[in-house]
């Protein structure tokens, strides 16, 4: 029996996601043994064609041939797994989507119309259907893993659907909002790193995006108990995610 | 007139970060035109800062990068400290560098073991090298675990560390917390040395660059994270001066912008900063350079693998310097109130040197962002390399200098933002 393939594809991001398959050190080998890397660009120049069994896409969608080129990795894909912020949510290149993108490309190249990009950032799933969806700028180590693990032994990966604040909580943390009063998204923020930002004193910023029906509301106003302007609880919901988006204020 | 055009594609620029393509073009008089086309879908980092609070930076920057995330947030703390006209303590530096000699180390490791070996040995990647190489890959996958572990314990993970704040560190790891790493480093330190002799025994293509080297300098310690700004052409300035030097202008092939030094063409990175600052290495990674065969300059961009070997064996040296006399800072951060003005910071990413310049306003927000990655820097040199290069070699067949064109570019461990895809080398003769 072959072992399944697998194809790693970036569009607009960091590499940092893609960087996290590297990062597993003490599983790379035994991972390479166990499944094909068939196309890998960052780490190496051997490219197999398709179809692959497994796709690991990075990057948000931000010029027309990445629009184009997204359809032809999902005709490629048995299954798709998009991985992180930008993937499943837009990235931080996502802010051009509330400014005039004319102005920003004005603002950093001096002739602009060399330069083709979109208005919009936009997540892979507004453009092709999607089987799983690791969240995270950057996603997690060991939830790469499980998805891999689970994918090669045919399960459906446990990923966890619960807030960063269960994270703090089964860790012993103390509540940096409560106890500090700095102001923290783990209330409204998606669990997988592990409640990493409490640990150490600093509030969650929201790496992870939003949880299934976060409570905006309740948590706007613990922010401005927390001191914050009506303009840093705008920046604070719209940094590396869209908090409400869909959600409303 | 006959004419006869040759085209080589490559369908992927592979073992780098970014997406460019390549454009030489040979005429009868020889190479007329090398172009490093740089496809990568701009993000407008310094469009979206605007308006944003003169504490975010760091967080916001590092997402340039998931490879030198902690460069980014460094020099972006530097430069808003600048502004806001603080200094910080010095053990608060000496975390610093802690933190970005686990970025060196972890980024060296993964472009050496991981990027670059295979161009030596005839592999298309590490883990196929595995097969013939075992050993080898498995200390590099070592090493930049044990940089890994210095990003996470200082800076909470390795991309995109959480525990940089402008003003210092959210909260500093206590000794406990950083016992476990010296154990760790004393034996990558073995593997550093062990990777400087293996690597100095490749073979390297004969190549010799005049590029003016530029790099961050201090007197007493091989720059990282701070220091003024020196040249092989003898320029010498602070960090303050540096857009009165170098000068970014828009080439119609590239998103990204090429830089020029007072008009000039110029390099940084590992071959700048060994050429320049070598008499700050520590004893032990200037005796392995010298093992190695490096002299007092290294101009051939092959051997840049043997330079960023020797630069593991300093990061991981110093790593453990600064863990033997850690104490915690107390407190792990000052207070940077805001203040209108400019500010400049520059600091040595893995790649070459790294400015932000940020302006802020007297509502304490970003009112304009500029930042000059290294690469940008580079690029000029990259396609200057290949215009030798490909002129010394015209008599190679396309199969053997399309690949060479390739090496030539991962020379520089390019990070053209972020991943790259693919190599057109386009070779037409009239």
């Amino acid at each position: 029996m072959h072992p399944p393939t697998l194809a790693v594809w970036k569009f607009t991001s960091c590499d940092g996601c893609q960087l996290t398959l590297l990062d597993c050190e003490d599983e790379l080998l035994a991972l390479a043994g166990a499944v094909r890397i068939a196309r890998f660009t960052e780490a190496s120049s051997a490219v197999s064609p398709g179809p692959y069994d497994v796709s690991l896409v990075e990057g948000s969608i931000t010029t027309p041939e990445e629009a184009e080129r997204i359809r032809e990795v999902r005709a490629q894909s048995k299954v798709l797994v998009v991985i992180g912020a930008c993937a499943t949510a837009g990235g931080i290149q996502a802010l051009r989507n509330f400014a005039d993108v004319e102005e920003f490309r004005s603002i950093v190249y001096a002739s602009p119309q060399h330069i083709e990009t979109l208005a919009t950032s936009t997540p892979i799933s507004a453009h092709v259907a999607v089987d799983y969806e690791l969240r995270g700028c950057p996603i997690d180590r060991g939830q790469l893993l499980e998805v891999l693990s689970a994918f090669l032994v045919g399960r459906k990966p446990d990923l966890p659907n619960a807030s960063v604040c269960t994270e703090c909580k089964r860790r012993g943390l103390t509540c940096v909002m409560v106890a500090d009063g700095t102001p923290c998204l783990g209330p409204v923020t998606h669990a997988g790193c592990g409640a990493l930002c409490p640990a150490y004193r600093r509030g969650c910023f929201g790496c992870f995006g939003p949880v299934d029906q976060p409570n905006i509301t309740a948590l706007t106003a613990q922010l401005r108990v927390c001191g914050l302007s009506e303009d840093a609880i705008d920046r604070a919901f719209r940094t590396f995610n869209d908090f409400r988006q869909g959600v409303g204020t | 007139m006959s004419h006869r055009a040759r085209q080589l594609r490559v369908s992927a620029l592979a073992r780098v970060e970014g997406e460019g393509a390549l454009n030489v073009v040979v005429g009868d008089g020889g190479v007329e035109r090398t172009e490093l086309r740089i496809y990568e879908p701009p993000r407008f980092f310094e469009a979206l800062l605007r308006g944003r609070a003169h504490t975010e930076p760091p967080d916001i920057t590092a997402r340039i990068c998931g490879i030198c995330p902690v460069a980014y947030q460094l020099s972006a703390c530097h430069a808003i400290e600048d502004a806001c006209g603080v200094t910080v303590p010095e053990p608060v530096e000496a975390l610093r560098r802690l933190l970005y000699c686990g970025e060196w180390i972890s980024s060296h490791a993964l472009h050496v073991y991981l990027l670059h070996a295979p161009d030596f040995l005839g592999h298309p990647d590490a883990i196929t090298m595995a097969a013939d190489h075992r050993d080898a890959v498995e200390r590099g996958l070592a090493l930049k675990k044990a940089g890994n572990a210095v990003l996470a314990a200082v800076g909470g993970r390795p991309i995109h560390p959480v525990n940089v704040r402008v003003g210092g560190f959210y909260r500093a790891p206590t000794r406990a917390d950083l016992a476990p790493l010296t154990a760790q480093l004393r034996a990558a330190l073995d593997i550093a040395l062990a990777t400087v002799r293996w690597v100095a025994g490749f073979d390297f293509p004969d190549l010799e660059l005049d590029h003016e080297l530029l790099a961050v300098h201090e007197d007493d310690r091989y720059a990282i994270t701070r220091g003024r700004l020196v040249s092989s052409g003898g320029s010498d300035f602070p960090v303050s001066e540096f857009s009165s030097h170098v000068a970014e202008h828009q080439v119609p092939h590239s998103t990204a912008l090429h830089a020029t030094l007072d008009g000039r063409r110029y390099l940084t990175g590992p071959l700048a900063r060994y050429t320049l600052n070598h008499a700050q290495l520590s004893p032990l990674a200037l005796r392995a350079a010298a093992e190695a065969g490096l002299g007092p300059s290294c101009r051939n961009p092959f051997r840049s693998i043997v330079v960023r070997a020797v630069e593991l064996v300093y990061a991981v040296d110093e790593a453990l310097r600064l863990l033997s006399s850690y104490e915690p800072p107390e407190p792990s951060f000052v207070e940077v109130p805001a203040r209108p003005g400019v500010g400049h910071g520059v600091t040595e990413a893995p790649r070459g040197l790294l400015y932000h310049r940020y302006a802020i306003g007297a509502d304490g927000l970003i009112t304009a962002a500029v930042i000059v990655p290294p690469t940008s820097q580079n690029q000029a040199a990259i396609e200057a390399d290949l215009h030798a290069l490909v002129s010394a070699n015209l008599a190679l067949p396309d199969e053997e200098l399309t690949p060479l064109c390739e090496r030539a570019i991962r020379n520089y461990d390019p990070c053209i933002s972020c991943s790259a895809h693919f190599l057109d080398l386009t070779r037409s003769r009239a």
